[in-house]
């Protein structure tokens, strides 16, 4: 498998007054494309940090962050946003999906970025929902679906733009165990038949067990890496 | 799915707070229109012929009468071509509170200045310079009271004492109905002789309650005026001449300053519903931090997101204002019917200043909100550090 991201001496500090905070330092990772991986940690050990970077939402202080060969981290904001749009798709812990949108229009989202026609949108927004098994429950608003359903909502608006890498914060954190083995069943099934490069964050070492590698991350540095069955 | 329909779905996400804040808009634009159709029909009091023809009062104010004599003397000056005059009769019929405007006036001389303003059917005209106690009714007055021509209408008067009777009513005989001759024109009053009136009040005879001149050339109506006023210096009742728009704008002009109005009840209430909407508009971004963040994540770039949350205050902004100019151009079409007033109408104009106040208040309510969202910062919006 080729590298699909690489983070090379990353450093990522804050400054909170008169006190600078380092998150991590001269941080080195790869990433093969078709990857899953799981990162954990405890709280406050720089996961969700990470995250950002690796999603382009947030820049290392030092370092170089390079997706397919390129330098992400020196990218302009509008780049950033079009490169996000085009290769990276997000699932939050809480679903984060738009309230006053049904699931299709939620789902849609992400295409309003691209120049496809509406009858292109609505194909691919139909087999998007198709995929995560609520075709059906499309025109559905999200406080009328319990959150195993939002989640698979928000799994069909990350893939529909058919970005490499999926990137995943806690996305069973708020789901109960046979609801969250199902989200990551088809996390894996994402990976394993599409091909989607997935890092997902976690604190749930039986969500972990769905991964290839589990990257374990502690006061900035990963302290072990172990590969899954 | 569209730019246009997020913007509705994000402006609807609280559809009563955003229905309320319509409503509020509404009222500001319903007021707006109202006070500007009032100030249209006071612009264009008279139609534009108001603006050639020239009237002469008493300085002091015009309820104060002239001497009928100054109508010949006018009618001497270089440049006059037409001259009538009339009396303000005070009338009403029936009870006090039913007034209507009569006037008691040179008819031949008063028809033919008025010509393209009054229609009237030739038979009925001749009946009327030919019959002393004749008068002639505007056609929603006759309407309004079931008056036929040749009926015996008793008018009476909140001024003047009949001498022949020893009461305030006059008998008439309805001779004609007048139209009006043009859009501007509204002969929504009474015409009666002169003479009549002249031979039956306790006091007030030879008297003019005002003058009205025609001239040869509008372009010299200022120097036209300027003679007739110098000519009546330091007589007991000094005169001033003016042009029957100004005469007109005068009267109303008692009602109050209705530019004054406009400016301020606009004003106050434009600056309250800015404050309301422009504080509800930034609570309503703030609400949605966290999904501005997650458009921004998904990749929307920052002058998308900009474009979408200003397009939602100017939305607000027209879905409020154009239903309550529209409703102000229904009531205003309403009244104009009702009482009679061409001017009274939402002009061009007047909506187009609507429209543009429109789009600066979802402008002003928007820009902050607006602002904020393009410098939202995803990490923070998502609570991500």
């Amino acid at each position: 498998m080729s590298d699909l991201i690489t983070i090379t001496d990353a450093a990522k500090r804050f400054v909170k007054g008169r006190e600078t905070i380092s998150i991590f330092d001269k941080l080195n990772l790869t990433i093969e494309a078709g990857d899953f991986i799981a990162i954990m940690g405890p709280s406050g050990s720089g996961k969700t940090t990470l995250l950002n970077l690796l999603g382009g939402i947030d820049r290392p202080t030092d370092g170089a962050i390079s997706f397919d060969g390129a330098r992400v981290d020196k990218l302009t904001e509008s780049q950033l946003s079009a490169w996000r749009a085009a290769n990276i798709g997000f699932i939050f812990q809480f679903y984060n999906l738009m309230p006053m949108l049904n699931a299709a229009r939620n789902v849609e989202l992400p295409l309003l970025l691209t120049g496809l026609s509406a009858k292109e949108r609505a194909r691919r927004v139909q087999a998007a929902l198709k995929i995560v098994g609520l075709d059906q429950r499309a025109s559905h608003l999200p406080r009328e679906m319990s959150g195993g359903q939002q989640q698979r909502v928000a799994i069909a608006r990350a893939i529909v733009a058919d970005p490499k890498m999926l990137l995943c914060d806690e996305p069973t954190g708020d789901l109960d165990r046979k609801t969250a083995d199902e989200i990551l069943g088809m996390l894996q099934l994402l990976n394993r038949e599409m091909g989607k490069t997935i890092i997902m964050v976690t604190h749930d070492a039986e969500a972990a067990r769905y991964a290839n590698r589990v990257l374990h991350l502690d006061k900035g540095r990963f302290v072990e890496q172990g590969a899954m069955a | 799915m569209t730019d246009f329909s997020l913007v509705l779905a994000n402006l609807f996400s609280h559809k009563l707070r955003t229905a309320l804040m319509m409503v509020a808009i509404l009222i500001a634009f319903l007021i707006f229109g109202f006070l500007a159709g009032i100030q249209n029909g006071l612009d264009n009091v008279g139609g534009k012929a108001a603006e050639s023809r020239l009237v002469t009062v008493n300085k002091i104010n015009f309820t104060q009468p002239m001497p009928v004599a100054y109508v010949n003397r006018i009618r001497a000056v270089a440049g006059v071509d037409n001259v009538s005059f009339a009396n303000w009769f005070g009338g009403y019929y029936q009870d006090p509170r039913q007034v209507i405007v009569t006037f008691a006036v040179d008819a031949e001389t008063y028809l033919q200045i008025y010509r393209d303003d009054i229609a009237m059917a030739p038979d009925q005209r001749a009946a009327f310079l030919s019959t002393r106690i004749g008068m002639v009714a505007g056609r929603k007055i006759a309407e309004r009271h079931g008056w036929k021509v040749g009926d015996r209408i008793p008018l009476s008067s909140n001024i003047y004492t009949n001498k022949n009777t020893g009461t305030q009513t006059w008998d008439f005989t309805l001779v004609g109905i007048m139209d009006p001759a043009s859009e501007e024109a509204n002969p929504d009053f009474i015409l009666f002789h002169k003479e009549y009136f002249n031979e039956s009040v306790t006091f007030g005879r030879d008297t003019a309650g005002w003058i009205v001149i025609e001239t040869a050339d509008p372009a010299q109506n200022g120097a036209v005026a300027d003679q007739i006023d110098a000519m009546f210096a330091n007589s007991p009742a000094e005169t001033s001449t003016d042009t029957e728009k100004a005469f007109g704008q005068a009267f109303l002009a008692q009602l109050g300053n209705i530019t004054l109005i406009i400016t301020w009840v606009v004003g106050a209430a434009f600056f309250t519903i800015l404050m309301i909407v422009g504080n509800t508009m930034a609570m309503a971004v703030r609400e949605r931090t966290k999904e501005i963040g997650v458009m921004k994540t998904l990749g929307f770039p920052d002058g998308r997101i900009f474009r979408l949350v200003l397009g939602e205050s100017l939305l607000l902004s027209l879905l409020g204002g154009l239903p309550g100019l529209g409703l102000a151009a229904l009531g205003l079409s309403a009244i104009r019917e009702g009482i009679g007033m061409p001017g009274l109408a939402l002009a061009p104009f007047w909506a187009g200043v609507a429209v543009l106040i429109m789009l600066a208040l979802g402008f002003l309510t928007g820009i902050i909100p607006a602002w904020n969202a393009l410098r939202l910062n995803i990490v923070t919006a998502l609570g991500r550090q």
